[in-house]
């Protein structure tokens, strides 16, 4: 239970930290808060000759909106989510899902950067950066690009980013006042991995929904969008016939795994009865509104 | 390269300069090198709870840092806490109402316990527990704990001091 021995560097800038990876033959792993990495580490899953300290380079740091976008830092800590007003306003999926996110003091360390670059299915800022259609920034030596959520998660555990780059930021669309969201998931106990959690935004300009982005997480080898529910839900009402059509839908998004833990029926139907509970909850909030 | 680096850190209150090993942790660092055996390793991979210092006045899992990484920080132990008083009130109260048993988990709730107060200073039990949900106890069962904390929060709101911990309780 302790890891192999390593050497330790701590670059305070991205070029710095991109050349000591070059430098490392790619048998090197960048570290911000750890959280993940460490317990892999000490169990050996991984052990990487070179460890590259990212957590004190100032450029990976902040909490910003430019220009219609809210952009954090990979650095902004889990807590920040759970406690910054800017993301409380402009992000408040993040905010709902913080809560669920492990426990207080691995909140405390564990990065937002560093969760949605390790792509865990079963995570729930991963699955958020799809709900809200969010871009993540990316630094490598050819310089720096931005993909959208969508394109970022590929596989299991594996992300656009190329070996030895790093992720910079997290680009998130302000929320807009026509726009409605909910968070929940399902575990057997508290911060333990969810059963299944799923995160929705609807944009309603008027009474009916113009847009719909439905992520759920721990039903598949990534975080996963449920297009069909989505477009069960588009130009409709929010009302019982609507909800109840985009259930029956998730079956043709969503096809869980065997993993021994929940049979892949159980898990549908608890993202269904997930799905169902969320959508009820966003109806009562316009019939309250209205 | 992996050989030792020199680390500065602050640990309860005092600056210290050692030759770490980049692979120690600062659990393990804090036990061996500075003999603060306060701090529990149990399950030495974040979920058990029981090795929480805080970093920073923050709680943080020492099994989870390698001590390198807390170069310039400033950390203070159960041991630390102790000595200032801090958790006084909190040690108090776990000991009036039963809320240890074999103890091993006993350095980690407080420091939870400290770390929820800080940010809430009443919270509801439901807030209780959810903060509790990282630190594992496997004797006395959280109900006792709940309400030594719960109780803290009170006097603590109605601006009682915390009276230095004693071996009896008066």
């Amino acid at each position: 239970m302790k890891a192999r021995a390593f050497d330790y560097i701590r670059p305070a800038t991205v070029a710095e930290a991109l050349a000591a990876f070059a430098e490392a033959e790619g048998d090197a792993s960048y570290i911000a808060g750890g959280q993940s990495l460490i317990p892999a580490l000490a169990l050996r899953l991984q052990a990487p000759a070179r460890l590259i300290d990212i957590g004190h380079i100032a450029a990976l740091r902040g909490i910003a909106v430019e220009d219609g976008w809210l952009r954090l830092g990979a650095l902004t800590r889990h807590v920040e989510a759970h406690d910054h007003p800017l993301i409380a306003v402009h992000a408040p999926l993040l905010a709902l899902a913080a809560p669920y996110v492990a426990h207080p003091a691995i909140r405390n360390r564990g990065t937002l950067g560093g969760s949605v670059a390790l792509a865990d299915p079963a995570s729930e800022f991963p699955a958020m950066m799809l709900a809200m259609a969010a871009e993540i920034e990316i630094v490598g030596a050819e310089g720096t690009r931005r993909v959208p959520a969508d394109a970022f998660f590929q596989d299991l555990y594996q992300t656009a980013l190329e070996p030895g780059e790093l992720l910079a930021a997290l680009h998130i669309p302000v929320a807009r006042p026509e726009q409605r969201c909910a968070f929940d998931e399902i575990a057997r106990r508290r911060g333990d991995y969810a059963l299944v959690g799923c995160g929705i935004r609807l944009t309603m300009p008027r009474d009916r929904v113009e847009e719909a982005h439905i992520a759920f997480l721990a039903v598949g080898p990534t975080p996963m969008r449920a297009p069909a529910a989505e477009a069960a839900l588009i130009g409709a009402r929010l009302d019982a016939e609507a909800i109840r059509r985009a259930q029956a839908a998730l079956a043709r998004d969503l096809d869980p795994p065997e993993d021994g833990e929940v049979p892949p029926a159980m898990r549908l139907h608890l993202a269904r009865v997930l799905l169902g509970r969320l959508l009820g909850r966003l109806q009562d909030q316009i019939a309250e509104a209205a | 390269m992996s050989a030792p680096l020199p680390v500065t850190l602050t640990v309860n209150g005092e600056t210290l300069s050692h030759l770490i090993e980049p692979r120690e942790t600062l659990a393990d660092f804090l036990r061996r090198d500075l003999g603060l055996t306060g701090t529990h390793t149990g399950c030495e991979m974040g979920v058990c709870g029981a090795c929480l210092v805080m970093l920073d006045g923050v709680p943080v899992h020492a099994c989870l840092i390698f001590a390198v990484q807390a170069a310039g920080a400033d950390i203070a132990t159960v041991e630390g806490l102790t000595e200032s008083a801090a958790v006084a009130d909190l040690q108090r109260a776990f000991h009036e109402r039963n809320a240890l048993q074999c103890g091993f988990c006993t350095p980690g709730m407080l420091i939870t316990a400290q770390g929820l107060l800080a940010r809430t200073s009443v919270p509801s039990r439901a807030e209780i527990r959810d903060a509790l949900s990282g630190n594992y106890c496997r004797c006395t069962g959280y109900e006792a704990i709940v309400d030594a904390i719960e109780t803290v929060a009170h006097k603590r709101a109605a601006g009682e001091a915390a009276p230095r911990f004693t071996e009896e309780p008066a």
